[in-house]
Formats: C-alpha cells, structure tokens, sequence
C-alpha cells in the first residue's frame, strides 16, 4: 500500500493519494450525504484511491427500499450501486453502528465489507486526507 | 428558458437542459436535437436510450469515461470509445446525448 504514495512527482507520475470519504448522517434531512456522493462520483474522475465510509446514522444512507419521493426527494440510494462503475469499489461500513439500528449488511443496497470500530479507526489512520460530513 | 413544441412551451435551464425530467418525449428528443443541430439516426438514439436506461437504473447521468466503458460493455468496443460518441455528439457525447435525453447534466460535467 505504502508505494502508492511514494510516487515522484518531478518524474512526471501521478501522485495518487488515499482518500476516505466518511458518511455519518441520515440520508434525508440535510444534503450532506448527496453533496458527498456526488463529491466522491467526481473524486473517481481523478484516479486517486478512493474509500468510502458508512457509519452512525450515515449507515441508513445504503439501507434497501427508502421510499423518499414522499419527502418530495430523489431516491439516490440507487446511484450508490453506480459506484463499482465508477471504479470506486473500496466501500466499508461501522459493524457497531449497523447493530445499534438493526441492521445487518443483507439491508444494505450494495456489497459492503463491515469493519468493527477498531478496524475502521486503523483504517482512517492510514488515510493521506480523510473528509467527514 | 423553454423549448417551443407542439404548442406548448418546456421549461429548460440556461444551457438547455430540461427543468422537469417528465416532461421528455422522442418527438421531444428531436426538437432538442435539431435546436443543436443534429439530426437524430438510430446510432443517436442507441446512445440516447443508453442513457435514459442508466438515469432509470441508477438516478445520475453517467461522465463521460463511466459511459464509454458502459457502452463498450453492452454493445462492443467500436461503440464504447470516445471517438465514436464525439462522431455522433461532436459538442461532447456526455453533455449533448444527456441533454436530447432530458438528462440533467453529468454530474462533474464543467
């Protein structure tokens, strides 16, 4: 992982960064979790390493049959499984914050990997530049 | 802003996109087309279906490298390149295909 980084710019290669985009919001409400997913959307254009986290209630971002039309809002739960396409495929969620609401990940509407607190609190700490909305 | 059609008037933003992704048709779709200067044949309308199929599916139009991949996946590599969609959109596939589409604009799309 670490060579990633060790990329020289001078020699003209192109320096590629750990990003971490962290979710911690509800998805509707606020425009939070829409202004970061299209932020990560454009992110993949960039070619950096890009990961994704889901944890508090930023979990209920991914979770399946949000019905939000009703709040007078677009269902972008969907465009979450645009993500592998745009080559963003690094996508974590917080095991605790999934059980303190009763979900697991079969509720959510993409493959995810369920790191516990430990794990993901390592992970950040490896990051170059970690975002959090 | 609006499109002046069939007698009745639909509302676009400042670059031409459509305000309300309901009000599309094809006959719609040809209007656009034609305010662009483009005439729309079947190999327009594979694109243009593409992505109203990936808007339905996925809520966002795709950019530009997300499209050709797609593209190229679905109906082989000779369709699934840049060239060929800058043949058919020659004032950028993702911008102009998604604007006769009724698409909003890609997002990340300057």
């Amino acid at each position: 992982m670490t060579d990633l980084t060790e990329t020289d710019p001078a020699a003209g290669e192109q320096v590629v960064k750990r990003f971490m985009y962290v979710n911690r919001k509800a998805p509707h409400g606020t425009v939070y979790a829409l202004e970061v997913l299209e932020m990560v959307l454009i992110s993949a254009m960039f070619e950096q390493d890009v990961h994704v986290a889901f944890l508090d209630d930023g979990v209920f971002q991914l979770k399946k049959n949000q019905d939000p039309g009703r709040l007078e809002m677009k269902d972008f739960s969907k465009t979450y499984r645009a993500l592998e396409g745009y080559g963003i495929e690094k996508i974590y969620v917080e095991q605790e914050s999934l059980d303190d609401r009763g979900l697991a990940a079969a509720d959510l509407v993409i493959p995810v990997e369920v790191i516990g607190r430990a794990a993901m609190t390592e992970l950040m700490a490896e990051m170059d530049v970690v975002l959090s909305a | 802003m609006a499109y002046q059609f069939n007698g009745t008037s639909i509302e676009h933003d400042e670059e031409g996109f459509l305000e309300d992704i309901g009000q599309w048709s094809e006959d719609l779709a040809n209007h656009i087309a034609q305010t662009e200067d483009l005439t729309m044949t079947p190999e327009h309308w594979e694109v243009v279906n593409f992505l109203r199929e990936y808007y339905q599916e996925f809520q966002i139009a795709p950019a530009i490298r997300v499209l050709t991949k797609a593209m190229g996946k679905r109906l082989g590599a000779e369709k699934g390149n840049n060239k060929y969609l800058y043949e058919l959109f020659p004032y950028g596939p993702a911008k102009q295909a998604c604007k006769i589409a009724g698409l909003p604009k890609p997002t990340g799309c300057v």
